[in-house]
């Protein structure tokens, strides 16, 4: 017997929102550095989405909207005002190599890692978080940080080889140290 | 195409943002050229650090319970917007349907009784003996009834009006009994029919007159009786005739 096809319900709120909590507050807290305000800043963030979850329009990138909502929320914070300076874009030569040093990651062990990432500029630090952790494409992250993809393209790149610099100056300054 | 142009494609490769026809190229150069390999090697080592460390953070308890109870207000809130239209509505629907069959089923009991009333009519007619108390004299068909159905009404006076009673038999309705009377007017006979007014058959008929299986009709409620008038007279007489019967009643 052939089944009728009942249009599934719509997703409520609840359903598309709380499975991100747990990366929403991650990404929060590397953005703030701070637990207080990371709290701070979800809470905002699902106030906020849950008043504009009506104009959200279905079958757009819900992930990136609710990214983008934290993010311009963090920006709007006094944290956020002043980690995030004015960032210079630069057109970057994609054919630049930066061979990573083999050493370097073969010893970057998690803490040194997570202290490089804290070290880094929040521009480049969350380009990293959302590409690596969240593995979003560069379409997403265009839309969460509202930027062209040629710039997620060159940002990411930039992000990539200031890490690198910075996970060889602690490496070789470990190495120094012991 | 050198290795140069290849380690700027590494990273979208690596992302997988390369176009296929680009990846599949980039992949085929990975398995000639060492050092090429050995880069893209080291980035993947890189992302999967960044990726490993980077899941640093686990909110507290208290964070999740309080944006879950914030989330969950939400479509409460949403419901009880659209219980506001939706209650209503169904309500509507309801009651549009139990009007439905409401109306679809006083329709049909009204159908039912019209056309039994129309039957009792014309069998009377028809029969041999139409009518069991045959007198023209209202004082004479009145106590006839008495004992025979379980109430007693009044009867018109007809001085001045061209009807004339020709008798009256006991009838039933519904399995009711009730009172058959006949009256003639220009060669037409006209059935009144007095019935107590609570039986499922008669009970909440609409009063006023209708035609029914080419016969007018009017019927109506007084003093607990039903009344129904029935005849191939025009409505007008049918009318006159009940009018002479509520003012009697």
């Amino acid at each position: 017997m052939e089944v009728p096809e009942r249009p599934l319900p719509a997703a409520t709120f609840e359903d598309l929102a709380l499975p991100l909590f747990d990366q929403l507050y991650n990404f929060a807290h590397w953005l703030t550095q701070d637990r207080t305000e990371a709290e701070d800043l979800v809470q905002e963030t699902y106030a906020k989405a849950l008043r504009g979850f009506a104009s959200f329009q279905a079958g757009t990138n819900f992930r990136a909207w609710m990214y983008r909502i934290l993010r311009n929320s963090f920006l709007n914070t006094r944290t956020g005002l002043k980690t995030m300076v004015p960032f210079e874009e630069e057109e970057h030569d994609l054919a630049e190599s930066s061979t990573p040093e083999s050493f370097l990651i073969e010893q970057a062990d998690r803490e040194i890692v997570q202290q490089a990432l804290a070290d880094l500029p929040v521009a480049h630090r969350e380009i990293l978080l959302l590409c690596e952790v969240e593995e979003m494409s560069y379409e997403e992250i265009a839309q969460t940080l509202g930027i062209p993809m040629g710039t997620v393209m060159s940002r990411l790149f930039r992000a990539r080889k200031a890490l690198r610099t910075l996970l060889k100056e602690k490496l070789s300054g470990g190495r120094h140290g012991q | 195409m050198a290795s140069d142009t290849w380690r700027g494609k590494l990273d979208a490769y690596l992302d997988g943002e390369l176009p296929a026809a680009e990846a599949s190229a980039l992949s085929a150069h990975l398995r000639d050229c060492s050092d090429c390999s050995r880069d893209a090697l080291e980035r993947v080592l890189l992302k999967r650090s960044v990726a490993v460390a980077g899941k640093r953070y686990t909110a507290s308890p208290e964070l999740r319970a309080k944006i879950s109870k914030m989330v969950a207000q939400k479509p409460r809130r949403r419901m009880s917007w659209y219980w506001i239209v939706a209650v209503p509505a169904v309500f509507v629907v309801i009651l549009s349907v139990a009007l439905d069959l409401y109306v679809g089923r006083e329709t049909a009991r009204r159908r039912q009784v019209y056309s039994e009333l129309a039957d009792l009519h014309v069998a009377a007619l028809a029969s041999a003996t139409p009518v069991d108390v045959l007198s023209t004299d209202r004082h004479t068909v009145k106590p006839w009834f008495e004992g025979k159905i379980p109430f007693s009404f009044n009867l018109p006076e007809l001085q001045g009006t061209d009807f004339t009673l020709i008798g009256g038999r006991v009838t039933y309705l519904s399995q009711a009994p009730g009172a058959h009377l006949i009256y003639r007017l220009r060669k037409h006979e006209i059935s009144v029919f007095i019935l107590q007014d609570r039986g499922e058959g008669t009970k909440s008929l609409p009063s006023g007159t209708n035609h029914a299986l080419s016969f007018n009709m009017d019927s109506w409620s007084q003093n607990g009786l039903r009344y129904f008038v029935v005849g191939d007279v025009s409505s007008d007489d049918i009318r006159a005739l009940s009018k002479l019967f509520r003012d009697a009643g």
